[in-house]
């Protein structure tokens, strides 16, 4: 088995806390990993994208092969779409619809969602107000991951137990507020 | 041992620590910084006393670790490619000295220019010094490098090159670590003309350089980072890759296994005869390298042009410039294409941009004011957080060179007759390289202001503290600076005003002017917050 997964968002919104939850559950498994991040200039505010890639054989490159993807789960919409050429055909698009504006000619909404409609295997949804509405503001990114982990073979319980590993030292609040953000996040059809 | 999930510049720390390292010297920068970060949070370097403050510049990092070495300890100096310039006349000649205590130089490339001015590549100046040089290829081998390059430096007294490149140095995966080394003792060099490069000594040693390139071509061969794959089906070409580029041959090959001859180049200098032997066998070599074509110029030299084909980045095989990634290599080794669908038009890009309460906007807003009836094109830069000024809506700023460079090049114009000719540079890289420069201005009595934007930290790296923190007007005033032409101020959208007025008054002046506009980084004070209120 193996995974492709890219992350995508806007440098600050979280997307290396999805990555470090999914690293985690599959090194439980017994898997390798391979993580590749952005540091350094693109941090500030630009598009930032992390490749992660989880396989029970051995992994050679950091980078995944464009075409191949199993998914790209972003934190923002229009991000959502900048990784296009690496999603392989059957691959999934799990994405934030909330736009993220920090550009003066940000594109128009409907034509991103549009966009991101055309592929066959999509979920968009509104994940900021969700986590909003479950009074876990904070928990944007740990929804969109909900709403993911059925696709990439994971269990509610093997992602749980990695969320109350990870969060853990941040005290008991986050972690349920966490847990609480996964749940509304894999009921998201 | 459970294995550790380290980036691959953690590896490399954490496998200096392991292998008895006493001192780590560099300056932050992308993507090499977190080679140190790694070692500053460290318990085992924190209670072994290991050196891991950072230093002002690459230079004087890399003579200190080489006082270090001087020693008989083990040390390693880290930086990113273009710090590797700063500090060419120390390394250049630490390989004449030779190091005592085991010495590695760790330095981190940045093909396709993530976050750097140019995609020099750091193998240039290894083979130019004449040192070995390790290029790992996966996050184990970064681990293992720091063991085996210490050692390979003791054995030789040589300094040693590792070069990393950025999807390595910033990639997460898996590593086994070993059992660690103590460190060594302090003891002097044996050899009391060692590091003296009086002109009649450097000429011994270095005929005795030249004559250990034979040595370390010979460890290249016995290399276990090097593999020399020469039998296989097909010979219709033969494949070297280095580094990183290796992963993604065995990448786009999957489970298949490589029907080519395959030889992996992961220390160098080149074994010449299995390169050679290679070339005999095969109808055509493909070359795969992550930066410029430093092996294929090395094998294609003029002997060998036209004889055999030599594919890679010189023919067009590969892209000239830019990094590597699998599907490049796939192309090259004529492999069908894999592409998803094209990205939207209707996505636009998004710059990486100041941050939403930076104080550098605030400076930049009021010079722009100051400098408006003069129009555009006064405004010399540096290397950090605010070269970003040079976007929308500021575009503040018209030049970004190297570290210290908006100093010196603002004087320039000034002596040219440029009038207002103004630096802009932040604290941390005044630190490193504008304090020569200010001294120069300051000698020539030049017409200039030089704006130091002092946000307390190294910014652009992830903030780091730096060498000159807190003394700036006090190095400003020592320098030669008159008292009341270095000016502070809060830049802060309430005192834009005053602040317009006092780049004015010193814009005025004939002489030179500091300006310091002085707020903490927005990101080390929301991280210092942070950790308060844990």
């Amino acid at each position: 088995m193996k995974k492709d997964i890219i992350l995508a968002g806007v440098g600050g919104q979280g997307i290396l806390t999805i990555a470090t939850i999914l690293g985690h559950a599959a090194l439980k498994r017994g898997w390798q990993l391979k993580q590749a991040e952005v540091h350094g200039m693109s941090q500030r505010g630009g598009d930032v994208q992390s490749h992660l890639r989880l396989s029970d054989e051995e992994i050679h490159s950091d980078l995944i092969t464009m075409g191949d993807a199993d998914m790209i789960l972003s934190v923002e919409p229009m991000e959502a779409l900048r990784y296009l050429p690496y999603l392989h055909e059957d691959g999934w698009i799990i994405s934030n619809s909330k736009p993220f504006k920090n550009i003066p000619n940000y594109p128009n909404e409907d034509d991103l969602y549009a966009e991101i409609k055309k592929n066959k295997n999509h979920k968009l949804f509104d994940a900021d107000a969700i986590a909003r509405e479950i009074k876990a503001n904070r928990s944007m990114n740990i929804v969109v991951l909900g709403a993911a982990i059925q696709h990439l073979g994971f269990s509610k319980e093997e992602i749980s137990e990695s969320i109350k590993a990870i969060f853990s030292p941040k005290g008991e609040m986050i972690v349920e507020a966490n847990l609480k953000a996964l749940e509304a996040g894999i009921q998201i059809s | 041992m459970e294995k550790m999930m380290l980036l691959g510049d953690e590896a490399l720390a954490q496998g200096a620590l392991d292998a008895g390292i006493s001192g780590f010297y560099g300056y932050p920068g992308t993507p090499s910084t977190e080679i140190i970060e790694y070692v500053q949070r460290s318990k085992q370097a924190i209670e072994n006393k290991i050196h891991r403050t950072w230093s002002s510049n690459e230079k004087t990092a890399m003579e200190t670790a080489l006082g270090m070495s001087y020693t008989g300890r083990r040390t390693m100096v880290t930086m990113k490619h273009v710090g590797l310039n700063v500090a060419a006349d120390p390394f250049m000649n630490s390989a004449m000295t030779g190091s005592h205590g085991g010495l590695l130089i760790a330095v981190a490339d940045d093909p396709s220019m993530h976050s750097s001015q140019n995609e020099q590549d750091s193998r240039n100046y290894g083979h130019f010094a004449m040192i070995p040089i390790l290029e790992p290829s996966n996050q184990q081998e970064c681990y293992d490098m720091a063991f085996y390059g210490f050692e390979l430096s003791e054995k030789y007294h040589i300094p040693v090159m590792i070069r990393l490149t950025t999807r390595l140095s910033h990639s997460r995966s898996g590593v086994q670590r070993r059992e660690k080394l103590e460190q060594n003792v302090l003891r002097k060099p044996d050899d009391i003309f060692q590091f003296m490069l009086l002109p009649a000594v450097a000429r011994r040693k270095y005929k005795a350089l030249i004559k250990a390139q034979e040595e370390f071509e010979a460890e290249s061969l016995a290399s276990p980072f090097n593999t020399f794959k020469l039998d296989a089906q097909d010979y219709s070409k033969g494949i070297i890759a280095t580094g990183l580029a290796y992963n993604y041959l065995k990448e786009v090959y999957g489970k298949d296994s490589i029907p080519h001859p395959v030889v992996k180049i992961s220390q160098y200098p080149i074994p010449t005869k299995q390169i050679h032997e290679l070339y005999e066998k095969c109808e055509s070599l493909v070359i795969l390298e992550e930066g410029m074509p430093v092996l294929e110029e090395l094998i294609k030299g003029a002997a060998f042009q036209g004889l055999k084909p030599i594919h890679g980045r010189l023919d067009g095989t590969l892209e000239r410039d830019g990094e590597l990634n699998p599907n490049k290599v796939a192309a090259a080794l004529g492999m069908p294409a894999k592409y998803g669908k094209d990205i939207p038009e209707i996505v636009t890009g998004r710059p990486p941009a100041l941050c939403v309460g930076c104080p550098h906007a605030d400076s930049f807003i009021a010079l722009n004011k100051a400098v408006e009836e003069y129009g555009r094109g006064h405004v010399f830069s540096d290397i950090g957080c605010y070269t970003l000024g040079f976007m929308p809506p500021y575009n503040a700023i018209n030049s970004c060179v190297d570290m210290g460079a908006s100093i010196t090049m603002a004087k320039g114009a000034a002596d040219s007759g440029l009038f207002p000719a103004i630096a802009v540079i932040g604290d941390s890289t005044f630190a490193h390289s504008g304090m020569t420069g200010l001294l120069d201005c300051i000698y020539d009595k030049s017409n200039v202001v030089i704006i130091i934007l002092d946000n307390s930290t190294t910014g652009m790296t992830g903030g780091q503290d730096y060498t000159a923190f807190g003394k700036l007007e006090e190095i400003c005033l020592g320098l030669g600076v008159e008292k009341g032409h270095i000016r502070t101020f809060f830049p802060f959208v309430k005192n834009h005003e005053e602040m317009t007025q006092i780049y004015k008054e010193e814009i005025a002046y004939e002489g030179v002017s500091v300006v310091i506009p002085r707020r903490e980084c927005v990101q080390t004070m929301k991280k210092r917050n942070k950790k308060g209120a844990k």
